[in-house]
């Protein structure tokens, strides 16, 4: 059962800016759907719409089986989490967990429990007493998700929850969120412009760009078949090459050098490979010259040019590093095609 | 903060001169002059002066009329100040709900600010006028003759209104620009929690105001105790008979038509101490005013 679904819905601010241009998304029972894509793509738009913090110029949002448009946000059963985590600075942690509960005239005893429940699953118990201000960000972005726990919703919308936090409680907040999500099995909607976020955190990403779909799908399906080159771009760290060619029988003319690609596809087109799908092989089918390399750690980057394009490969750090000149093969299984004029996948 | 260097150690105070001379001459030699008179019994022709010690006090304290002016500033204050604040907020918060035109109401609420003081206490003083006054009119309609200057209730409820009025726009901008330092994030996870407007000004709105609101009434304190002198001055006419006063009117009453200038001095030191005791609580209040982020 679909514990939410978008349908066809446009935002258009008073000022004629269209930040939403008809998206359909669906999301499914106790599912992690994360909205991802660059600032000002609509993905926080499309978030506060489902919220009711703005209204929806067109179209339709049900949630839990009824249309919510205009229901008000405090009756939609949706909890929030914001990106500043906008607690009530006023009011002790406890409070904060309690003040939803207690403005829907829940008893006493009933919200006692569900705070102590949340503050134990989120291990905030101690500070239960205290005001905002005396806690660290990472805790401020516990009771901040404690308080959307409480209330029990029918979905969680994340506001990019993390982007306050330092790094290294980054990483582990988002595997305790993903955890918790599980959990609970309650649905979710995370919106971020991180790419990995994305990827670690969604059972299905949607890639929106300037206040369209570009592409929905499993972070796997995301990764291996972007639909587009905006998608191809904007997942993966380094991006995927993507390069001018043109294409012939089963070969795509690069500058002077010739890929063979597994498509019938004929006439120019763009052609996309990971950078670590690429092999240094001094057997390879394409010689090119070494113009910068960045040790990363685990990995490598050499960046050099096929066809007088700009080209990465990744490597694996431990290889030796290639000489000023190298030789690569480009596996045909591994190369997508895409549309020179629109940008979407052939 | 960086402390400055200068070449000499009397630079500082003589670029600190002006402010001070200013200080001397325009407060603390009067300051000291009233003091020092209101130990005396002074003669206000050709000036012979008695020592009374602590009579001018004692007397002023123990008069009836200054007991009866004395509870008028108590209640006069106490209306003004929380009425201005109360009507400032209430103009803040809806001028910050409003959709369309915010920045138009937002301006025309703060344009009665620039307006001078004294005219616009003219002009409050004119709604009251017997002759020309709408709001005489009006009250007229409810078949009350209102008579400001000579009936005691009126006087001192046009008083009341036109010294709250005054102060409207001045708490209007400090509640509006408190209104905007509280996140919007935080009103959103109040919509979220709470589906009652009204309740979530109560409970989120209003608690994050509080340092603001202490402040106001600090400032409206002060104010209707002492900045409501030419308001009343322009209301009684000069001619206070059986009118109501505060005790700063009462102060000058006392001193410049009554020619009693030890008493009078006697009064304004203890306006002083009250003033001080104010100063000091707005100091407390002001290093103590919390900052929420």
């Amino acid at each position: 059962m679909k514990t939410l679904d978008i349908r066809n819905v446009v935002k258009r601010y008073p000022n004629g800016t269209l930040a939403v241009k008809g998206v359909n998304v669906a999301v499914e029972e106790g599912e992690l759907v994360v909205f991802v894509g660059p600032s000002g793509c609509g993905k926080s738009t499309l978030l506060r719409m489902i919220a009711g913090l703005e209204d929806v110029t067109e179209g339709e949002i049900e949630l839990a089986g009824r249309v919510v448009n205009d229901i008000e946000p405090a009756e939609r059963n949706i909890a929030m989490v914001f990106q500043n985590y906008a607690l009530y600075p006023h009011m002790t942690v406890r409070g904060n967990l309690s003040y939803g509960l207690r403005n829907r005239g829940l008893p006493k005893d009933e919200i006692a429990r569900k705070v102590a429940e949340a503050a134990r699953i989120l291990q905030i118990e101690e500070y239960l007493d205290r005001k905002p201000r005396q806690l660290s960000g990472g805790q401020r972005q516990r009771v901040a998700m404690g308080r959307a726990i409480v209330r029990d919703p029918a979905i969680f919308l994340f506001d990019e929850p993390l982007s306050n936090l330092d790094a290294k409680l980054r990483n582990q907040m988002r595997l305790e969120l993903k955890q918790l999500q599980r959990r609970l099995r309650t649905a979710a909607i995370y919106v971020t412009h991180d790419q990995v976020e994305a990827m670690t955190l969604a059972d299905r990403i949607v890639v929106l760009n300037a206040g369209e779909v570009e592409q929905i799908g499993t972070p796997e399906e995301v990764y291996e078949s972007p639909a587009s080159t905006f998608v191809a771009g904007f997942i993966g760290a380094p991006p995927m090459n993507l390069l001018e060619v043109v294409v012939e029988g089963g070969v795509a003319l690069v500058g002077g050098e010739r890929v063979a690609v597994a498509s019938r596809h004929a006439g120019p087109a763009i052609l996309g490979i990971r950078p670590e799908r690429v092999q240094i092989d001094p057997e390879g089918a394409h010689e090119m010259e070494v113009e910068a390399v960045e040790e990363l750690g685990a990995t490598r980057l050499v960046h050099a040019r096929l066809g007088n394009q700009p080209f990465t490969i990744t490597q694996d750090a431990r290889e030796a590093r290639p000489g000023d000149r190298f030789r690569v093969t480009i596996p045909p299984g591994e190369v997508s095609l895409f549309d020179r004029g629109t940008g979407r996948r052939i | 903060m960086q402390s400055s260097r200068f070449d000499s150690p009397l630079t500082p105070y003589f670029l600190l001169l002006p402010q001070m001379a200013i200080i001397a001459v325009f407060f603390l030699w009067p300051a000291a002059e009233a003091i020092w008179s209101s130990f005396f019994l002074e003669d206000p022709f050709f000036g012979t002066r008695t020592f009374v010690g602590f009579e001018n006090y004692v007397e002023a304290l123990s008069s009836a009329d200054y007991r009866r002016a004395a509870w008028f500033t108590a209640i006069f204050t106490l209306i003004v100040a929380l009425g201005s604040l109360a009507l400032g907020m209430w103009l803040a918060v809806a001028a910050d709900n409003v959709l369309r035109g915010r920045s138009a109401y937002k301006t025309i609420l703060m344009w009665v600010y620039a307006i001078a003081p004294p005219v616009a206490g003219l002009i409050g003083v004119m709604l009251f006028d017997q002759h020309i006054g709408p709001l005489v009119d009006f009250v007229g309609l409810f078949g009350h003759e209102m008579k400001v200057g000579v009936n005691w209730w009126d006087t001192a409820i046009a008083m009341m209104i036109v010294a709250t009025w005054k102060q409207i726009p001045y708490n209007f901008i400090f509640v509006l620009s408190g209104l905007q330092s509280i996140p919007n994030s935080v009103r959103e996870a109040a919509a979220i929690d709470c589906r009652s407007s009204v309740r979530r000004f109560w409970t989120v709105i209003f608690p994050l105001l509080a340092p603001t609101t202490f402040f106001l009434l600090v400032i409206n304190i002060t104010y209707a105790l002492f900045e409501t002198f030419g308001i009343i001055d322009l209301m009684v006419k000069g001619e206070p008979g059986n009118n109501p006063k505060t005790l700063v009117y009462k102060v000058f009453l006392d001193g410049f038509r009554g020619n009693d200038l030890g008493g009078s001095s006697a009064q304004s030191v203890i306006l002083m101490i009250l003033v001080l005791v104010l100063t000091i609580a707005q100091f407390r209040l002001l290093e103590r005013r919390i900052h929420y982020k």
